[in-house]
């Protein structure tokens, strides 16, 4: 633990390893980043990506560069992001390991969104469009159903997974009534990709991430007492009530912001928070590391679905399921070894 | 009511969404004492203590911290005045001990006031006054559930305020854990000068360790005073329905119950 203390009475702490753990996940995401912009039918070496991004570049160059990958890339590490601070909110509000916007509804009441948008025939922006107001709507809904004071605990996942429930069966619907050219892009959508991602997705993904990763990170410090228990909170001057639709509502919209722009990609949001957890060794919400490790997850899974078979892609919600289902069980298995 | 009293409460409808609980309830806790409530199951008692610590809004009657209805005062004000070891509380998983003790700092923190001199100071003591120490840098959930009780108290202490209130601090522990808490509870009493409030189960423990008793059956004052004066075998049978004897507590000399409820054949 280090501790800066100023004259005028200001103090910052801080710990060593999620600094370094941090830092590294930023370094990773930036080498990442230039291999994925260098990367496929027309390599570039990092120099050339670098002139480029520094505005030296043939035109062909710029075009490839500034319409076709960084947009891509900006959309994979914003919503890495994205679903990484939502799932670290949610496992911390529902004290519960298992905890993402999945449980909640929120990436099925997208889906919704964006399946309506498929059978009726919309375009990308659209789709994008209504799969944002679907999110929202499942969190309002679920806000409806419990009331401000019971977003807690056990009585928010049943609500949650009731409400998941009925709009996985809505989707179910939605999909068979698509013709079968439709139900193949909404399967696609679905799964989660980035594929053709361009600015008009990245954008106001980041707007969001601006807007509502500072209502997150001012509420860190309220969200580690909110953690010792509803009482214990209230005791220490914490408007527990405030705070936690505060949290809740700016995690649904950040995962609903996250599948517009990439659709419902599975296991980052679940799986990013605990690897944080695991490699600083820090107790608490640990929301800036999940970020970065969000990031860095989604990229690098977006890297995988694009590189690892030479004959075709793979949309990137593929890779993340299968890598983020094995370490799930991975860690599941560990810790009943280690109890043993 | 001639002694002083920051917090009390002033005609207290207290009620969960349908059960009543306690109608028209005042109470007054006296400055620097170490006040125990006492009575049989759903009596009331931790609702009450709930409603003194503002975790549970009164349906009617205000409490009143310092003269002020305490869910009108900022609540950071209130977090540095009065404190609150609940039943509910829970620690992180992997958590250190020094790490949750600190958390006790929260009303004394902000975004630029992470970690004064004063919080390095005040968590230092609260650990040593507790005697947990030496397990600063154990995880939480590896310890004896008495001295996670400890631990639990030393945060309420790292919050550094001059009235504290502890909801059944006891219950889960063994008898001689229970007794180490009460003891410690009594040192704090004593040495710290803090006014204490502790929801207790049992007769034996509340009378002995508090300075001022409440007595509460069905959301009602039936006794409060100096358990010495207070605990009469008349009180305990009004309150718990109990036929007993007073005796002398041979360590202490406070009123010990015993039951008369004999067991056939012996007496």
């Amino acid at each position: 633990m280090t501790v800066l203390r100023t004259r005028a009475g200001h103090s910052l702490r801080w710990r060593a390893r999620p600094l370094v753990v941090g830092t590294a996940a930023a370094l990773l995401a930036v080498a990442l980043g230039v291999l994925a912009v260098g990367g496929g039918d027309y390599p570039m070496s990092p120099a050339d990506v670098l002139r480029t991004l520094a505005g030296r570049g043939s035109p062909a160059e710029e075009f490839i560069v500034g319409e076709l990958r960084l947009p891509r890339l900006v959309t994979a590490l914003a919503a890495g992001a994205a679903l990484a601070l939502s799932g670290a909110v949610v496992q911390t509000l529902l004290r519960n390991p298992l905890g993402s916007p999945d449980v909640l509804g929120i990436t099925q009441g997208a889906a919704t969104g964006a399946l309506v948008v498929v059978v009726t025939g919309g375009g990308s922006l659209a789709l994008s469009a209504a799969a944002l107001a679907g999110g929202t709507a499942a969190g309002l809904l679920i806000r409806a159903v419990t009331g401000a004071r019971g977003l807690t605990g056990h009585r928010l996942i049943l609500v949650g997974i009731g409400v998941s429930a009925v709009l996985t069966g809505v989707n179910g619907w939605l999909l068979t009534r698509a013709p079968l050219m439709d139900a193949a892009r909404a399967v696609l959508w679905l799964t989660g990709s980035l594929d053709g991602r361009g600015w008009q997705q990245a954008g106001p993904l980041l707007l969001a991430l601006a807007a509502l990763g500072p209502v997150l990170l001012g509420r860190a410090r309220a969200l580690t007492a909110v953690e010792l228990g509803d009482d214990t909170a209230t005791a220490l001057g914490v408007p527990v009530d405030r705070v936690r639709q505060a949290l809740l509502g700016a995690a649904a919209l950040l995962a609903s912001a996250a599948a517009a722009a990439a659709g419902p990609v599975s296991f980052v949001a679940l799986v990013a928070p605990h690897l944080a957890r695991r490699l600083t060794r820090a107790p608490g919400p640990n929301l800036v590391t999940s970020a970065l490790t969000g990031a860095v997850l989604l990229l690098a899974a977006d890297l995988l679905a694009q590189r690892a078979f030479a004959d075709r892609q793979l949309p990137v919600g593929v890779v993340t399921g299968v890598f983020g289902g094995a370490y799930l069980v991975w860690l599941l298995a560990a810790r009943r070894a280690g109890r043993n | 009511m001639s002694t002083e009293a920051r917090l009390r409460g002033d005609r207290l409808t207290l009620a969960y969404e349908r059960r009543v609980v306690a109608e028209a309830l005042t109470v007054a806790v006296p400055d620097r004492s170490f006040t125990v409530v006492i009575g049989p199951n759903a009596c009331g008692k931790s609702t009450l203590l709930r409603a003194l610590a503002r975790t549970l809004r009164p349906r009617a009657g205000t409490v009143l911290l310092d003269g002020r209805d305490i869910h009108t005062l900022p609540s950071r004000v209130v977090a540095r005045t009065l404190g609150l070891l609940p039943q509910t509380a829970v620690a992180p998983d992997g958590i250190t001990v020094a790490d949750l003790v600190a958390r006790g700092r929260y009303p004394h923190q902000g975004l630029l006031r992470q970690w004064s001199p004063a919080d390095e100071r005040v968590v230092a003591e609260s650990m040593a006054a507790t005697g947990v120490a030496d397990l600063a840098d154990r995880p939480v959930d590896q310890l004896s559930g008495g001295q996670r009780q400890r631990v639990w108290i030393a945060m309420a202490l790292a919050q550094e305020t001059p009235l504290l209130l502890l909801d059944e601090p006891t219950t889960w522990l063994d008898v001689a854990h229970q007794v180490e808490v009460l003891d410690l509870c009594a040192r704090l009493h004593a040495e710290q000068g803090r006014t204490l409030v502790a929801v207790l189960h049992d007769l034996h423990h509340a009378a002995r360790y508090a300075t001022h008793l409440i007595a509460l059956r069905d959301g009602r004052v039936v006794a409060e005073g100096d358990p010495r004066a207070v605990v009469t075998a008349d009180l305990v049978r009004d309150v718990f329905g109990l036929d007993c004897r007073i005796v002398a507590d041979p360590v202490t000399g406070t009123p010990l119950v015993v039951p008369a409820a004999a067991v056939p054949g012996r007496r």
